[in-house]
């Protein structure tokens, strides 16, 4: 009976990092770059919605909405200014530069709202369902999480394979200079890509600060790296890979905790990661792509 | 696709190190300026033709993540020489640095540039880390030292001149399974702390020995949790539930403690939740629902509440100095080791003219035998090694408010 308890909070925490995970993958399956600052753009949201529930009392949905907002924007204005001038330099120079971002947030957000935690209130109203007398309760946002994190999915995966911009940002991620050939503008795709993937950190931020209330500057960090870890798991750039690895990767942390050892959950799961990319390189359900000589 | 995914291991290791070391990450560059943002009051007046003034230094975060404890402990120091240097007698010229609780050069370089000042005495530093850096210096110096809050065993063991105002680690997890004992005998007890943390890690060592000395029920002791994982708390809290403990012991920070509370509620298990002087600070988190902490025990040497005259004046001063922030228990702790070294200087008889390792000589000699009532605690006395003997009291949440354990 306790497995089915395990099994749920690994769902729901699995399902956070499949939220952030599609940001991560998105913006790499598109843009081929790791956007590291995407787990400080999701403190900024929770940031933002607590703001503006704590601060200015208005109800939950109004904070999402300003949340998205304002990651939209932060997003957009990032990649404009730090990423789009390195555009066609090595890998490596947009990645050390979205590490400084990362950082440059983490402080940003400790001198504006200082380092002392602030706790989160869960913009989810409905009590938790009890089942089996008590034993197994799921929580609502357990429910909205994974609600959020399906739509998310279904959503991207038809917005890249029907609407005209999917289409262009699908056809940049496959050959930059193509696409650009065939007319495509490729700087604004990128810019819409960061918009999107923003947007969803902003939610991600939210549902993951409603199941983990603690919120500090440092808050988006640790769950980033293993959601960007649960999108390599998945298959980087694979939209279902991504929400696939999450709940894996949580799935696979909770019980790890619960049955093996809760100190060494963290190796538990770097080693399944390992065997994985060892058996599989490409990750779940990552495509194997032919490198062109 | 090899060098992809050997890129991309690569990448994974520099963004862990990346994050670790984000916690830490020094935000402010203007500390110098924090420092001397002091108030002046604190300057003895120098009286013609009377002893110059005694010389103590503090050490502590007054920027960063940790800057909150550093202010505190400056904070009730500063009240305790202002009152003493009111008194008339031995006056006092008190000095703070901050070292942004980094335990490696800039706790020496803060400590250097004190001893440039001309320290005779260190009240400090606030943090663990720093002290062992520092605790070593003021060893090779000679210079004695007193540190309101570090609490681990391995500061006090640093040398027989280095000594603590609060309870060492072990030693509070003995007292929390002693109390225990005493209220909660027949309780089935669990334990979730935090085994990459040395406070919380210490104090679980001292419990489990004494509980298992006392004959304690304790059916979950290996819930831990690490600084790396610590973003879900909800697999040991269920541990807890499962096991049927009906007191939960949390040696930690109320950072974590907020979210196993909350977590807790959600899913309706409500046991008795026992917290450490870590605890203290959970009513103050913003956005936090003080009814979830409703009957939650901690023990804290300081309750800002209590009657008494002494601590109701300290904590209308603090509160008039730091805009109505209410002071918590490192601000008293600081208070006291002002007190603590007050008293013992003028029982044996140092001024500021005296050099720095004769004050040492002199005030080893005194703590050997002091016995000091301050704020967080009556008739406290130290041992040989520098650890701290008080009577350990607890608190427990009773409409928003600590009341002392019945």
């Amino acid at each position: 009976m306790q497995i089915l308890q395990y099994l749920i909070n690994g769902i729901s925490i699995g399902s956070v990092y499949a939220i952030i995970a599609l940001g991560y993958t998105m913006v790499y399956g598109i843009a081929k770059m790791l956007n590291f600052a995407h787990g400080d753009i999701i403190m900024v949201g929770a940031y933002i919605s607590f703001c503006v529930t704590s601060y200015l009392g208005l109800p939950a949905w109004v904070s999402v909405v300003a949340a998205v907002a304002v990651c939209t924007v932060l997003g957009i204005v990032i990649e404009g200014l730090a990423y789009k001038p390195l555009r066609g330099t090595p890998s490596l120079a947009v990645l050390i530069t979205a590490i400084g971002v990362s950082y440059f947030l983490q402080n940003a957000a400790q001198l504006i709202w200082s380092s002392s935690p602030k706790n989160f209130t869960s913009v989810v109203t409905m009590k938790p369902i009890s089942l089996a007398g008590g034993k197994i309760v799921v929580t609502g946002e357990v429910l909205l999480t994974v609600a959020a994190c399906i739509l998310v999915m279904v959503g991207l995966t038809l917005f890249t394979s029907k609407t005209r911009t999917g289409k262009a940002m699908r056809a940049v991620s496959e050959d930059r200079d193509a696409a650009q050939l065939m007319g495509i503008n490729v700087n604004q795709t990128i810019s819409t890509t960061f918009a999107i993937g923003s947007a969803l950190a902003a939610v991600a931020g939210v549902l993951l600060c409603s199941t983990v209330p603690t919120l500090q500057p440092t808050t988006g960090s640790m769950p980033g790296i293993r959601a960007f870890t649960a999108a390599v798991f998945g298959g980087i750039g694979s939209i279902p890979g991504a929400m696939l690895g999450g709940i894996l990767l949580g799935i696979i942390e909770t019980f790890s905790k619960a049955y093996l050892s809760t100190q060494f959950s963290d190796a538990i799961v770097f080693s399944v990661l390992i065997v994985i990319l060892l058996v599989k390189p490409a990750g779940l359900l990552g495509k194997q792509i032919q490198e062109k000589v | 696709m090899k060098k992809f995914v050997a890129m991309l291991m690569a990448v994974l290791m520099v963004l862990s190190m990346a994050a670790c070391g984000g916690s830490s990450a020094p935000a402010a560059t203007e500390a110098p300026a924090a420092a001397d943002a002091a108030p002046a009051a604190t300057e003895a007046p120098a009286a013609e033709g009377a002893a110059p003034a005694l010389k103590i230094g503090l050490t502590g975060p007054m920027t960063g993540p940790a800057s909150a404890y550093g202010l505190a402990v400056r904070g009730g120091m500063e009240i305790a020489v202002a009152e003493i240097n009111a008194k008339g007698g031995l006056q006092i010229e008190f000095k703070s640095e901050d070292d942004e609780a980094d335990g490696s050069d800039k706790a020496v370089s803060a400590y250097n540039s004190l001893k440039d000042w001309g320290m005779q005495i260190m009240a400090g530093p606030v943090t663990t880390g720093s002290s062992l850096a520092i605790a070593a210096e003021t060893v090779n110096d000679q210079i004695f030292m007193l540190t309101p809050s570090a609490s681990a065993t391995d500061v006090a063991m640093t040398g027989s001149n280095v000594f603590q105002m609060c309870f060492t680690d072990p030693n509070q997890g003995a007292s929390a399974a002693e109390l225990m004992k005493q209220k909660w005998a027949d309780a089935t007890i669990g334990v979730i702390y935090d085994s990459s943390d040395a406070y919380s890690a210490g104090i679980v060592d001292g419990f489990l020995t004494k509980a298992s000395e006392l004959g304690l029920n304790v059916a979950v002791d290996n819930a831990a949790f690490t600084a790396d994982n610590k973003a879900d708390l909800s697999t040991q809290v269920t541990q807890c539930k499962d096991a049927g403990c009906d007191l939960v012991f949390l040696p930690f920070y109320y950072t974590e403690a907020a979210q196993v509370l909350t977590y807790a509620n959600t899913v309706g298990y409500a046991p008795t939740f026992f917290g450490c002087d870590g605890m203290d600070g959970i009513l103050t988190v913003e956005g936090f629902d003080a009814k979830l902490a409703e009957g939650l025990v901690l023990m804290t040497p300081f309750d800002a509440n209590a009657t008494d005259d002494a601590t109701v004046a300290f904590v209308e001063q603090f509160k008039a100095n730091n805009g109505g922030l209410v002071p918590n228990q490192f601000a008293a702790d600081g208070y006291d080791v002002i007190y603590a070294l007050y008293n013992a200087c003028v029982a044996a008889g140092v001024d500021g003219s005296t050099p720095a390792a004769d004050v040492c000589a002199a005030l080893q000699e005194q703590f050997a035998s002091l016995s000091v009532d301050g704020l967080t605690g009556k008739g406290m006395t130290w041992d040989a090694n520098g650890m701290i003997s008080k009577a350990p009291a607890a608190m427990v949440v009773t409409d928003g408010v600590y009341v002392p354990v019945a």
